[in-house]
């Protein structure tokens, strides 16, 4: 039975930090290698500074999952900013609109198993993705 | 969090007691920058072996302390990166390059003072 869930507001830079370390606890129940729950853990920190940068504030929500018999962490980060009008370039190494190196998105996908990002101009944005423990 | 930073004969050691905010990172580079200055530092140790991630801001910052006090004419080494915190920067394709870098303080101090060996015969 899994029914870990940890949601942390994010609104200032500690709270990342309290988001990465939410997240490796929770991951920690599962059979993850300690570089696993690093990587997840630089995961979240690598997507959450984009609430505070482009939306001030969002959340990051942190579950454990399982399906078809692997067991995994979602981590979903949210936020009512204003948006992202093109995925595909936000999702490209060192593309950023707001002067930062333009790692994040592009880093934690690559850190994830699976990593979705959905955006609405003016309604927000939505960072999906997990990572199957072995 | 504040970083302790201790003086130690030439050298200033920074030991990092836990996870770090980006704000505690701007404050460590800032703090390092001027005290090497202050107490005429030939070499710096940041020890991050209790830091939890060093995820692409803390690898920014930390690239930039080092060019910067090399521009105030000290060394830096980083030491203590763990081997679970290697493994994610590599997959973030972070790599610290141009920094030096050692397993830990020990080795850190043998850097800095083949370094200063170094510097010491070149004045001559």
């Amino acid at each position: 039975m899994l029914d870990g869930e940890v949601r942390v507001a994010i609104a200032t830079d500690s709270d990342i930090v309290a988001a990465r370390q939410a997240g490796r606890q929770l991951a920690s129940q599962l059979d993850f290698s300690s570089s696993d729950l690093t990587v997840i853990a630089a995961a979240v920190s690598e997507i959450a500074p984009n609430i505070l940068e482009y939306a001030r504030r969002g959340e990051v929500e942190i579950r454990l999952m399982e399906k078809a018999g692997r067991r995994g962490v979602l981590v979903v980060a949210r936020d009512q900013g204003p948006g992202i009008r093109d995925i595909p370039l936000a999702l490209q190494d060192g593309y950023s609109t707001s002067g930062s190196l333009g790692l994040g998105l592009p880093g934690a996908r690559r850190l994830m198993d699976e990593f979705e990002v959905q955006s609405e101009m003016g309604k927000g944005t939505t960072v999906t993705m997990r990572k199957w423990a072995r | 969090m504040l970083v302790p930073i201790l003086k130690q004969g030439d050298y200033l050691i920074a030991s990092i007691q836990s996870a770090l905010t980006d704000a505690d990172l701007l404050r460590l580079r800032d703090d390092l920058v001027d005290q090497v200055g202050r107490y005429r530092s030939r070499g710096v140790i940041v020890d991050v072996t209790a830091l939890d991630v060093m995820d692409s801001f803390a690898v920014r910052t930390i690239s930039s302390l080092s060019q910067m006090i090399k521009l105030r004419g000290a060394e830096t080494v980083i030491v203590g990166i763990q081997p679970e915190v290697a493994f994610a920067m590599v997959q973030l394709g972070l790599t610290l390059s141009g920094v030096g870098t050692a397993l830990d303080l020990e080795e850190g101090l043998a850097y800095l003072n083949t370094r200063a060996a170094r510097g010491d015969r070149a004045r001559r």
